[in-house]
């Protein structure tokens, strides 16, 4: 099983359609911390200049802390996009290269291949992850420095203090790893039901942009469902940023305040990722190669 | 025990019966040549006996195991280009043999792989991309990558398409080596009739997904009769001798040439009636082609 795995890392990496994502996320990484490099004070007083009547915010707001919660903000919807690129090509650009039908024959399983295949597609999504951790964490705590991490909810803010940061961001990209191993699960999904590539990929963003479509919509009819949607919980690793205070609203430090959502989040994605890889083995199990 | 054996296998996609009640068996060591017209039911046969699609019924055995029990351990003995060579287009030559070397399962040395692609004629290209090749080349890469794990069985299925006469020739001899250099059984399918018709020791012909004949070569050649093509260094007199003798109900007329259709055991008879007539023989060929045959009986089965 391993070698099976180590050949479809091998030829992820000799693809040159691999690096595309990682040369998307770098070039987005670095024209977002150029511009707030460059124009980065008038960023965070228009951020703030609802507040600023009532609040007098001592140190460096725009620190490394800052501009990496904003980058995932503004990262993780998309990523997902250039994740589906690779993990709903997996089968189905096989079977459009007619490369599949010689896997198939040789001395492996059709459930060893769906299995090898998803853990390559999943070392590669984790890849990326760390790509966007070390772009968006590591170098943006280079480039603008470390201080407290103040966000502005929808109604109250959060005052983090540094010591207090890092730790959270470890956790909230765990938690996004699972939520584009989910995505990494749909995409193998879709590419076991086609024999081309593009299908499988804009199904996949399809399904993407209609299930969040209907888990932020608040209509009663789909707040039936919503609980039991992959894309309502897959930007839950902001939960990690929401801090429990004392009665004297004072931050405890090193405190979630709703770590059963984190919980249920992640067990709701890892029960995805079961069921669409379940599905697809079984698919393939009973697919007749034509291609 | 032979080393293919289909009972009766059927293969329905819908209301569409591709392949029906099919049976045939490979022995040990010979080239058995797989004809059919296009959509006749010869890749979906084949793809059924590497288990990439599910027999409606039947029953294939190979190396005496069940082909879905054992399939894992078959495919270790198998090698096989279906159809067309699929490539991976971002891989070299070199590369593809030793990812597929890999994947056999076996200890495959650096000098096989060379080997191999020497086997193939493809020495000189071993690090050049898959992309870069000419179908021949991607053809030729194709078999490299059925042969490479050295298997007991190998199964090509139309292995000279997009080939120049040369490259038509050269995996001929191949395939010609393979059964008797090495001791490897064939399933050789083609479109080109002759090829078939001068390497396989066995044929199977199917038409609509329906056997319709199966032997020896040379017998499927000549079921019942055979034609010959007679060169004397008198042809005219020849043809008068023959135009009068018991021979005159299986003489043809043709422009060039004296051809005679007559029953097997009485070759023999029209070679020394001629002798006796005392006309030089210079030969006495028979002209039945494959082709011929497949034409024939495949229309009579239209």
């Amino acid at each position: 099983m391993w070698s099976i795995i180590q050949i479809e890392l091998y030829k992820i990496y000799k693809r040159p359609r691999t690096y595309i994502a990682f040369g998307a996320i770098a070039a987005l990484i670095w024209v977002i911390q150029m511009g707030l490099k460059i124009d980065g004070e008038a960023y965070a007083a228009f951020l703030m200049k609802d507040i600023n009547n009532t609040l007098v915010v001592d140190g460096k707001v725009l620190n490394g802390y800052l501009i990496c919660y904003i980058l995932l903000q503004l990262l993780l919807v998309h990523v997902p996009l250039l994740v589906a690129l690779i993990a709903a090509d997996m089968l189905s650009g096989e079977a459009n290269l007619g490369t599949l039908r010689l896997l198939f024959t040789t001395p492996y399983s059709r459930t060893q291949w769906v299995l090898a295949k998803f853990i390559a597609a999943s070392i590669y999504t984790i890849l990326l992850l760390i790509w966007l951790a070390a772009l968006a964490l590591f170098l943006s705590m280079f480039i603008f420095g470390t201080d407290d991490l103040f966000l502005m909810k929808s109604n109250y803010v959060v005052l983090i203090e540094s010591q207090d940061v890092f730790w959270r961001y470890v956790g909230a990209f765990v938690f996004a790893s699972f939520s584009l191993l989910t995505v990494t699960a749909l995409g193998f999904l879709m590419s076991s039901l086609a024999n081309n590539s593009i299908g499988p990929i804009v199904a996949t963003i399809s399904a993407i942009v209609f299930f969040t479509i209907l888990s932020t919509l608040n209509i009663p009819l789909f707040n039936v469902i919503k609980p039991y949607l992959f894309t309502t919980h897959m930007n839950n690793w902001k939960e990690f940023f929401d801090i429990q205070v004392t009665d004297n609203n004072e931050a405890i430090t090193g405190s979630i305040l709703n770590i059963q959502k984190i919980k249920t989040s992640l067990i709701v994605l890892s029960v995805h990722i079961i069921l669409f890889v379940g599905a697809s083995v079984v698919i393939m199990k009973k697919k007749d190669v034509l291609s | 025990m032979p080393v293919i054996q289909v009972q009766s296998i059927c293969k329905n996609f819908g209301s569409l019966e591709a392949v029906k009640d099919l049976s045939f068996e490979v022995k040990e060591g010979e080239i058995f040549g797989f004809l059919g017209q296009n959509g006749s039911g010869k890749s979906t046969t084949i793809r059924m006996l590497l288990s990439l699609i599910h027999p409606s019924s039947g029953h294939i055995e190979i190396f005496g195991q069940d082909i879905t029990a054992h399939r894992n351990q078959i495919a270790k003995k198998m090698g096989a280009i279906i159809e067309r060579p699929d490539l991976y287009p971002y891989l070299t030559a070199k590369e593809h043999l030793q990812l597929f070397a890999k994947l056999s399962q076996k200890k495959i040395s650096a000098s096989q792989i060379e080997h191999t692609l020497q086997q193939v004629g493809l020495s000189n290209r071993a690090s050049d991309k898959a992309q870069t090749f000419s179908l021949g080349m991607k053809q030729r890469l194709g078999i490299a990558i059925a042969l490479v794990h050295q298997p007991e069985l190998v199964i090509l299925d139309e292995p000279t398409n997009g080939l120049d006469p040369q490259g038509i020739a050269d995996i001929r001899h191949l395939i010609k080596d393979l059964a008797k250099e090495e001791g490897k059984t064939v399933l050789v399918s083609s479109h080109l009739l002759t090829e078939i018709e001068q390497m396989a020791h066995q044929i199977l012909i199917i038409h609509q997904g329906k056997k319709i004949a199966m032997g020896p070569t040379a017998t499927l050649l000549d079921p019942t009769k055979s034609l010959m093509k007679l060169s004397t260094s008198n042809d005219a007199a020849a043809r008068e001798k023959l135009a009068s003798s018991e021979f005159a109900a299986y003489l043809l007329e043709r422009e060039e040439g004296i051809y005679i259709t007559l029953p097997t055991e009485q070759i023999a008879a029209l070679h020394q009636y001629i002798v006796n007539a005392q006309i030089p023989i210079l030969s006495l060929e028979s002209k039945r082609s494959l082709e011929d045959y497949f034409l024939q009986i495949t229309s009579q089965s239209n």
